[in-house]
């Protein structure tokens, strides 16, 4: 019985995704490579009217204008980075999820292993100092003791 | 040395509250265009209500004048609509709509309901010259000087504060290059 339950289960599990796959839009290209190559772009790019979200992603009418334009301008023959040059030449480097290395951007990039490298070191100088402390430091201070009894 | 293991937290701290303070006054949907100081993107439009005449960016060249993006769809641009058709009154440049993503009908009679401060509107119906724009949010206007090249971005619908303190100063500055140049 146990069996049959899960199997079931299963089996509407298995429906579910299926019409949920069946319900994605149909791509608006024929060229599948080409839709394929749109979307590998527009995932790199930052919809600016729902700003978490890629232009890829969004339902948003701006972002849905883009991936048209992205396609026609990749049917046009254009790579990869003239179209991220179009974008950045009207939103700026804002748009791209990846922003270049710049002087403006540096601490950007580099800030957050700063403050993992600050961090370990950190650790390695406390765990040093403690290492150099006699035993009888890390005991429990009497008064602390008597705290923690009832 | 032992007051220092309260300092560098606190310093730490207290740098962090800047920064969120900072971040508490800061618009993240205002985002810089990187148009500002480049030329104008050219375009050649037709006019909202005349679909047969045609309008080019370059028939502006040699004047100081006003792009403002709007839509019978965008109720921003209600907000801000009153205050243009009041400036629009002062005579003191050209101000020219652009009609995004909209349909014709739809626009004229916008314009109708609500006043009409342009010089002409543009039609641009499938949004392209939004995009050579860079036009993410309607209402959005540009200050384009005599020689084409945008030097001022309104992003979002104009204010009192901001026709007057940012919009009339520049205005007035970009006419006196425009005089010397």
């Amino acid at each position: 019985m146990a069996k049959l339950t899960r199997l079931l289960a299963w089996l509407c599990l298995a429906f579910v995704v299926g019409t949920a796959s069946a319900n994605e839009a149909a791509p608006a290209s024929a060229d599948p490579v080409l839709e394929a190559r749109m979307l590998h772009i527009t995932a790199e790019l930052r919809c600016l009217v729902c700003q978490n979200q890629t232009i890829a992603d969004s339902h948003a009418d701006l972002a849905i204008d883009l991936r048209q334009q992205v396609r026609e301008m990749l049917q046009k023959g254009q790579t990869d980075q003239q179209i991220l040059d179009y974008m950045t030449a009207r939103y700026g480097d804002f748009v791209l999820y990846r922003p270049p290395v710049k002087s403006t951007t540096l601490l950007l990039w580099v800030g957050p292993g700063v403050m993992l490298v600050a961090g370990l070191v950190m650790l390695v100088l406390i765990l040093r100092r403690r290492s150099r402390m006699p035993a009888d430091k890390f005991d429990a201070e009497p008064d602390e003791e008597a705290v923690g009894k009832p | 040395m032992k007051y220092l293991r309260f300092l560098v937290p606190l310093i730490v701290f207290f740098g962090l509250v800047g920064f969120l303070f900072k971040g508490l006054f800061l618009d993240p949907k205002e985002v810089p265009s990187p148009l500002i100081n480049k030329p104008a993107p050219a375009f050649s439009l037709a006019l909202l209500d005349k679909p047969d005449t045609t309008f080019k960016r370059d028939d502006m060249l040699g004047k100081v004048w006003l792009l403002n993006v709007f839509a019978s769809w965008c109720v921003a641009c209600r907000e801000e609509h009153p205050l243009l058709v009041e400036f629009s009154k002062s005579k003191m440049l050209p101000i020219y709509g652009l009609n995004y993503k909209d349909e014709r009908m739809a626009g004229m009679k916008w314009l109708a309901t609500f006043g009409n401060p342009y010089d002409a509107s543009l039609f641009d119906h499938d949004g392209r010259v939004g995009i050579d724009y860079g036009v993410y949010g309607v209402p959005e206007s540009f200050l384009i000087d005599a020689k084409g090249v945008i030097r001022y971005k309104q992003i979002g619908p104009f204010t009192v504060e901001a026709i007057e303190t940012k919009l009339i100063p520049l205005v007035q500055q970009l006419k006196k290059e425009a005089g010397n140049g």
